[in-house]
């Protein structure tokens, strides 16, 4: 970004505003749908910005995001259910268990590469919803209720619409930022030359899969994270949570935002979600319209979003 | 006994219906680089045109050939209008544009047929058993499933190795710009491909359609199991394919039936009862994970590139 105030930056900038602002335009006109509906599209859009750090800035095409979502879910409904409801615990957990998820899937995935990497990441998704669906204790097929939020004592009360609202967008912000510090980082300047040209990475002298790897476990971390909101908003967690559509839901906004851009998934986030609504409110047949939408952009909107702003400052 | 030899059946069928899937995947992958999701539509869409038509027509072989020609039509169409654009493009423009046309397929066919699913009777000439062995009896219509599968694996094999055109797919599969240089109408045999995996897809669909229910989502299950085969084959590999298809379809099927039992001998019964299900759906993505750590290009890798 060469000046400061280009079409990316704006748009981003007044996204921002939009979400901040937006429980002051609930409580004023007293829609408190919207408030509900914007948590969600928060929490997929920090599900779709930390999947946009292993595509977007590392290359990986992980076909798998959504586990993550439901390994940080099931953590606070396992545990709720056994009588901890602690969210300091509750959320550590869910970290802990989504980074090891995917230091151990990693590990094992990063020894392939393109399509078969989209594939094998798809696997270990697939066989993490598998095992969602036996946990017969824990609800199996049908889910598990959650019928207490996190507790975080007088921090923030989960219960309350706004608070988790704003914990939630605090969350997004605060990994944003991350991710901006992590690409800008050494760290982060080597994945990004290993997208662009493994093999003089690695002839440079770069040990290539261990960068990979660390990145890979970060994603994966922070989208339990994302998971770890989703359950406590949605007071259920569920199999389904995992399924591979809903890993492809994830891929969807991080391109159609634009991929490698610190917003673009964000914007494409609340684009697809918001569309999905709109469109679900016009007609039932909501799909009808959305997926030859979504091939329209792919046929001429490259880079998504923040792609056709970009050109918008080349005029 | 008798279970062994029709769970085994079972899973023959049901591999050799997952190669009739994949091969049009695994030919479309490997010739055009194209990842296509919405395959398993053109599924979806064979099974929906054979129910409608076998009641149009009152004859299940002409109601099915019918629904053939119309996958195959679907599919050229579908190549004509959207995918031949994206040939040459990033495999992620791929997944978002098939993607959306999984989106809009599963929406079509409920403004047009409806939510609730579709049945196709059984035809009554296919619907008794038949003795395969002494004591040992098997449905006339999955055997005549096998049979058709088969003879369809068997002329795609010598139509791939022994004719004009299969030589132009081989080469096409190994170096695409090369025998674009060579004066081929590329585009066309793309159309054609394309046209082929689709009708491919749609036969195994209309197969398919009497023994499941025929509804929305169908093709999406089955397409996943269809790319962990051409995985597990190695991407444009039809050998592979059919290879890993039965490998599949024989480990999913056998472990469904016996993997119960099997663990009850180690677990208690109850967590055996529970474990037993979610453990044998994992198994085929297990062997797929170990297969690409092992060997991270498939079992039979096609080409080099």
């Amino acid at each position: 970004m060469k000046s400061s105030l280009n079409a990316q930056t704006i748009a981003a900038a007044a996204l921002v505003a939009a979400l901040l602002l937006l429980p002051a335009y609930s409580s004023l006109t007293g829609n408190i749908f919207i408030l509900t509906l914007f948590t969600r599209i928060v929490i997929l859009a920090l599900a779709a910005v930390s999947l946009n750090l292993i595509m977007g800035y590392g290359g990986m095409m992980s076909f798998g995001h959504a586990a993550y979502l439901g390994i940080g879910g099931y953590a606070v409904g396992i545990l709720a259910q056994e009588g901890i409801g602690s969210g300091y615990a509750q959320f550590a957990v869910a970290l802990a268990a989504s980074a090891l998820f995917a230091l151990v899937i990693g590990a094992l995935s990063l020894r392939t590469r393109g399509v078969y990497f989209i594939m094998i990441t798809l696997a270990f998704a697939q066989m993490a919803y598998y095992v969602a669906s036996g946990l017969a204790r824990y609800g199996g097929d049908d889910g598990l209720t959650i019928y207490k939020r996190s507790d975080f004592g007088g921090l923030v009360n989960l219960s309350d619409r706004v608070q988790f609202y704003y914990l939630c967008l605090a969350c997004l912000l605060a990994v944003v930022f991350l991710i901006w510090r992590i690409v800008n980082s050494r760290f982060g300047l080597v994945v990004q030359g290993l997208r662009s040209n493994e093999q003089r990475m690695q002839a440079i002298g770069f040990a290539s899969k261990r960068y990979k790897l660390v990145c890979f476990v970060i994603a994966g971390t922070l989208c339990g994270l994302a998971g770890a909101l989703l359950a406590n908003n949605t007071d259920f967690i569920s199999p389904a949570v995992m399924y591979w559509t809903r890993s492809g839901d994830l891929m969807v906004m991080v391109i159609l935002g634009g991929m490698g851009t610190l917003f673009g998934p964000v914007v494409g986030a609340v684009l697809y979600l918001v569309l999905e609504e709109l469109l679900s409110q016009l007609t039932e047949y909501w799909a009808l319209i959305m997926g030859p939408l979504l091939l329209l952009v792919v046929l001429f909107g490259r880079g998504g979003i923040m792609g056709l702003l970009g050109r918008l400052n080349r005029g | 006994m008798l279970l062994v030899v029709e769970q085994f059946l079972n899973g023959l069928q049901f591999g050799l219906l997952l190669f009739l899937l994949a091969a049009g995947l695994t030919l479309v992958f490997g010739i055009m680089d194209l990842v296509n999701l919405a395959h398993g539509s053109l599924y979806m869409m064979g099974a929906y045109f054979a129910a409608t038509f076998v009641a149009w027509t009152g004859s299940f072989v002409l109601g099915a050939l019918l629904a053939l020609g119309a996958t195959l039509l679907l599919g050229i169409v579908l190549e004509l209008a959207a995918l031949r654009h994206l040939y040459g493009r990033d495999h992620l423009d791929h997944v978002l544009a098939t993607f959306g046309l999984i989106l809009f397929f599963n929406e079509a066919v409920r403004l047009v047929w409806g939510p609730a699913g579709l049945a196709l009777p059984l035809p009554s000439w296919l619907a008794f058993p038949v003795t395969i062995m002494p004591g040992i009896q098997y449905p006339a219509y999955r055997l005549a499933i096998i049979v058709v599968a088969l003879l369809v694996a068997l002329l795609l094999y010598l139509g791939v190795m022994r004719t004009r055109i299969g030589m132009l797919i081989r080469a096409g599969a190994s170096n695409r710009e090369m025998i674009g240089a060579l004066g081929i109408n590329i585009k066309l045999l793309y159309t054609l491909v394309f046209g082929l995996g689709a009708a491919l897809a749609g036969l195994a669909g209309l197969m398919q359609a009497p023994i499941l229910t025929v509804q929305i989502g169908m093709g999406e299950n089955i397409l996943i199991l269809a790319f962990v085969v051409i995985v597990i084959g190695g991407i444009g590999s039809i050998r592979g394919a059919f290879i890993a298809a039965i490998l599949i379809g024989l480990i999913d099927t056998l472990g469904r039936a016996f993997l119960p039992n099997l663990l009850r001998q180690i677990l208690s019964s109850a967590a055996a009862s529970t474990a037993a299900p979610a453990m044998s759906s994992m198994l085929i993505y297990l062997l797929m994970a170990i297969v690409l750590v092992v060997r991270p290009e498939g079992l039979f890798p096609a080409s080099r590139r």
